[in-house]
């Protein structure tokens, strides 16, 4: 971190350039090319057949479903979907790699030239190109752990299949990285061709970072980060291994085209292998498999099949809800939320108007979900799909503040009852006497009650102290647990205090 | 006439009128092999219980009247097939250990048709071979003349089917594998269309080439074998689903105006002078028959040899990437790291001839090398596709010579690979193009049999083998057994 730190000065004479390379885990039910099962967790070499064995004699046939939810991303990121693409075999040794080459896609992948936009931090949209994403298979796993002497072999993830996304090294710095690969699991989670789960490895991801001065055409040498897979890992490695680069090029030296592995617990990239070390992977085409050809039927096909995309959901969200573009991407970021959202805002009404709060009642329910909902799952550990409290129940208390049953500040104290209890707010207002008083007589008499005993206040106030407002509206609320309607009371106070 | 000398179309008949049993069927062969096969070395794995009990199969379902033309006949399998619960070799130290646990498409469809398996075939390692010596299992003699090769790389087959061993044998053709055999030893070899019959469950050599196919007697069984093995196969990415034509039913067509064109390419300087007079002799024959005979000129198909030899290494130099070692086939003893495991179990798995084949195939496809010799390859494959093509716009079929010479002797080719690949120079074209073409024997020279081959366009089995019907109703070189096993 001292080296991060230590570039921070020197940043402006530098530009980062990054590409990221996303594989994504294509939830089909059968592999790509063995029609095994693809269930992740199952005991070691349940789910390899003899294609995924690479049994002598036996051979591949594609898996279409793959092959559609590859057209569906293409056809999300704008991209022009190849007719006619090949497969090709990247050949190497290892021991989880059963035929010992890979079925990818090399010189002519399914799909090519897509887009993406990033939010960026000051709020304005960049899109970052995305050179080409590719059908490929997955390889098994080496297993270490507990074994001595030997390595064991699971091959029951060999043969899943793969979508790599390649972008273009449009990205300049860490955190537009992680705005992008973010966006790049929005995306698959919203076309339900991934489920994203980056700890079960089903959405990973490599970084190619390189440095070079501000304004230099050519793109400096190129250092390859894996092991990066999570968001917060994502921006930690690079930082780290752009700090190393310009350092290295500032001391005089050479960055060397690598391949470099990021270790968490250090907080460091080390070198794994240099191009020198890289395997000559000898690609060419599959003889096993004719070419893949996609026909305007298919596409328009799959096209049907696409869902609102996030982009589009957000720009409804600011125009129909009024909501921020800030707001409107948090609360798109993944379907579930959306969906959550809308459903609260469908329970209160999308029209009705939380009087005391001054607020509509879309941004009223946006506040909620991306505030205390969000903080609380994030807090249990929970997708907003198992949310404690449902949308129904939320918009049931929400629609308690919209008509000044209670304040936001008793709704916070209702909504961690709701938490732990599985009352309705209405329930637990009740149960609690948390109702708002709003009948003036009664909020008077604790006006006047209030006024009386605190006679030195009340002169100092008008002598002209008039900050102690606030001092009479606390005490005020103290008397009445809290439950003196805010807006009434003001008023009420304004008035007395004359 | 003892059963030996029967063809399937006798044997499919005698069955059905129960001059005899497939048991009994089954046992004349096993005695055969038991009494021939030592000197011959056509056998890999005999299968006698299996085979016995798949004859009493046969004759319960031809005493209840379910029997198809080919129930209780007995065949080989090349040992490149998979055969559940059978070791398959593919005639390699690699695979000595192996017993597959499936059976290959073609083998599943012989048996469905009722066939009775008795043993699996020598061959060169891995189909890599003209002469059947590069078999880790020793070679395979040609029962014309002991001390010559029998050809390869389906030359077990070739020589159990020759010696009468079996009636017919399946082989796999990737660059004359089973013409040039067929030819060598005398019999009858069709090699289909690319795509024809399925590869699953066939072990790859190069797999944009390799494809099954037969060695029979005559041309009529092959057609009834062919017949139930071609289909398409949905495990196998590459097969066509074209419908399976009749081809018994097309055999006694007349060949009166059937159009054949001489290759004018290989009647070179390299074809043996007498093989060429045998070949224009059957030419002559067909004439006779009221075909019509054109020179025809495919200007590219002397490049079919440099062509083949980069593209077929350099496919099975990945395909031969599974041999590793580490799940099934042979592992080197007490490995000292993950390196040395593969470096020693595939040095000491394949022989020479398969290494060669991986090296070089491993070095066309190389950064800096793929555009000079796989990609070049690939063009001028595109270019002998083409000539063909052409060809097949003006004839009906392309005759010429299988082989440039009759079968030559043990070891007089082994250590000059170069010399060795020439044999297969007028066979490759037809792998190279996926088209399908047979041997049909055609004479002698020096007592040793002739091959002429016959080329068709795609999907044209059935014309070529009403052609070659055609010749063997007219000669009899087809008939002749070698002494000894007569």
């Amino acid at each position: 971190m001292a080296l991060a730190r230590a570039a921070g000065v020197r940043v402006m004479e530098w530009e980062t350039v990054i590409g990221l390379e996303v594989h994504a885990q294509l939830s089909t039910h059968a592999k790509i090319f063995s029609g095994s099962p693809t269930a992740f967790g199952a005991a070691p070499n349940t789910q390899a057949n003899l294609v995924d064995l690479g049994y002598p004699g036996v051979l591949p046939v594609l898996n279409r479903e793959a092959v559609r939810m590859a057209v569906k991303f293409g056809l999300a990121t704008g991209a022009s979907i190849a007719s006619r693409s090949i497969f090709a075999r990247k050949n190497y040794f290892y021991p989880d790699l059963p035929k010992g080459y890979q079925i990818s896609q090399y010189e002519r992948p399914v799909v090519e030239e897509g887009t993406l936009d990033i939010l960026l931090e000051d709020g304005s949209r960049k899109t970052i190109g995305i050179t080409r994403a590719h059908l490929e298979e997955d390889a098994g796993k080496s297993l270490h752990e507990g074994l001595r002497s030997f390595s064991g072999i699971d091959l029951n993830r060999a043969g899943t299949p793969l979508l790599e996304i390649v972008s273009e090294p449009d990205l300049r710095s860490a955190k537009e990285a992680v705005a992008y690969l973010k966006k790049v699991h929005t995306l698959v989670r919203y076309l339900e061709i991934c489920d994203g789960n980056m700890q079960e490895g089903s959405f990973r991801c490599d970084a190619n970072v390189s440095v070079r001065r501000a304004g230099e055409a050519k793109l400096g040498t190129r250092a390859e980060l894996k092991n990066i897979n999570s968001f917060r890992f994502v921006e930690k490695a690079i930082n780290y291994e752009v700090a190393r680069q310009i350092e290295v090029l500032e001391g005089g030296g050479r960055v060397v085209q690598e391949t470099r592995l990021y270790d968490p617990d250090k907080d460091e990239t080390r070198s794994m292998r240099s191009k020198e070390e890289a395997n000559d992977y000898r690609y060419f085409p599959d003889p096993d498999l004719l070419p893949l050809a996609i026909d305007a039927a298919m596409i328009a096909d799959v096209r049907r099949t696409l869902p609102e995309l996030p982009d589009e959901k957000a720009q409804r969200f600011g125009r129909d809800y009024g909501l921020s573009a800030y707001d409107a991407g948090v609360l798109t970021a993944s379907r579930e939320i959306a969906d959550y959202y809308e459903s609260v805002v469908r329970g209160l009404g999308k029209d009705a108007k939380a009087a005391g709060e001054q607020l509509t009642a879309p941004k009223l329910a946006a506040n909620w979900v991306m505030g205390e909902l969000s903080g609380a799952l994030n807090k249990a550990g929970l997708e907003i799909g198992v949310s404690r409290i449902s949308s129904k129940r939320l918009a049931g208390m929400l629609a308690r503040i919209a008509d000044s049953t209670i304040s936001g500040k008793i709704a916070k104290e209702v909504f961690e009852a709701m938490w732990s209890e599985e009352r309705d707010a209405d329930a637990i207002i009740e149960a609690r006497g948390l109702k708002q008083i709003t009948d003036s007589g009664a909020i008077e008499r604790a006006v006047d009650e209030c006024l009386a005993a605190n006679p030195a206040q009340l002169a100092d106030y008008r002598a002209g102290k008039e900050k102690l407002f606030g001092f009479f509206v606390g005490q005020v609320m103290k008397a009445t647990g809290g439950k003196a309607n805010p807006a009434q009371l003001n008023e009420l106070l304004k008035r007395k205090l004359k | 006439m003892s059963l030996h000398l029967h063809t399937i179309a006798q044997l499919a008949e005698g069955l059905r009128a129960r001059r005899f049993s497939s048991v009994e069927l089954a046992r004349a062969c096993l005695a055969r092999i038991a009494a021939h096969d030592k000197p011959l070395n056509a056998f890999l794995t005999v299968m006698e219980e299996e085979a016995l009990a798949a004859a009493r199969a046969a004759d319960a379902a031809i005493a209840a009247g379910r029997a198809g033309p080919l129930t209780g006949i007995p065949l080989a399998h090349k040992d490149i097939f998979c055969t559940a619960g059978t070791r398959t070799t593919c005639g390699s130290r690699m695979l000595d250990n192996f017993v597959s646990p499936y059976d290959a498409t073609v083998v599943e469809r012989w048996k469905a048709a009722g066939t009775v398996l008795i043993g699996k075939t020598n061959m060169d390692e891995f189909a890599m071979g003209s002469s059947n010596e590069t078999s880790y299992y020793g070679p395979v003699r040609n029962p014309w003349n002991r001390d010559c090769v029998p050809g390869g790389s389906s030359g077990g087959s070739a020589a159990a089917v020759a010696a009468r061993l079996v009636p017919a044998a399946s082989g796999t053709d990737t660059g004359g594998s089973i013409r040039q055999p067929a030819a060598l030893v005398g019999i009858t070899g069709l090699k289909p269309t690319y795509g024809r019959v399925s590869r699953y469950g066939m072990i790859a050599f190069a797999s944009s080439l390799d494809q099954a196919g037969v060695l029979a007697q005559t041309a009529e069984d092959a057609a009834l074998l062919l017949g139930a093995m071609a289909g398409f196969d949905p495990r196998d990415s590459t097969s066509v689903d074209e419908p399976v034509p009749d081809y018994v039913a097309a055999l006694a067509r007349p060949v009166r105006g059937l159009r054949i064109g001489l290759l004018k390419e290989f009647f070179d300087e390299g074809l043996e002078p007498r093989n060429a007079r045998l070949v224009r002799d059957a030419l002559e024959v067909f004439r006779r028959l009221g075909a019509e005979t054109v020179e025809v000129s495919l200007p590219n198909l002397p490049l079919s040899v440099p062509t083949y030899y980069v593209v077929a290494p350099a496919e099975c130099s990945s395909n031969l990437s599974r041999y590793d070692g580490v799940r099934f086939g042979y592992r080197a003893e007490n490995p000292r790291d993950l390196l040395d495991l593969y470096k020693r179990s595939r040095g000491e798995g394949f022989g020479p001839e398969v290494k060669r084949r991986i090296m070089t195939g491993t070095y066309v496809l190389s950064a800096g090398y793929y555009d000079a010799y796989y990609l070049k390859a690939q063009k001028v494959r595109q270019l002998i596709s083409e000539d063909f093509r052409r060809a097949f716009a003006q004839v009906d079929v392309l005759m010429g010579p299988t082989s440039p010479t009759p079968a030559f002797r043990i070891g007089a080719k082994v250590d000059d690979p170069i010399t060795m690949y020439l044999n297969d120079i007028y066979t490759i074209g037809a792998n190279l193009a996926g088209l399908p073409a047979i041997s049909v024997p055609c004479g002698f020279v020096d007592e040793l049999p002739v091959g002429l081959q016959i080329i068709g366009p795609f999907f044209s089995e059935a014309r070529l083998l009403n052609a070659a019907h055609a010749f063997q109703k007219e000669t009899q070189w087809h008939s002749r057994v070698p002494r000894g096993y007569e």
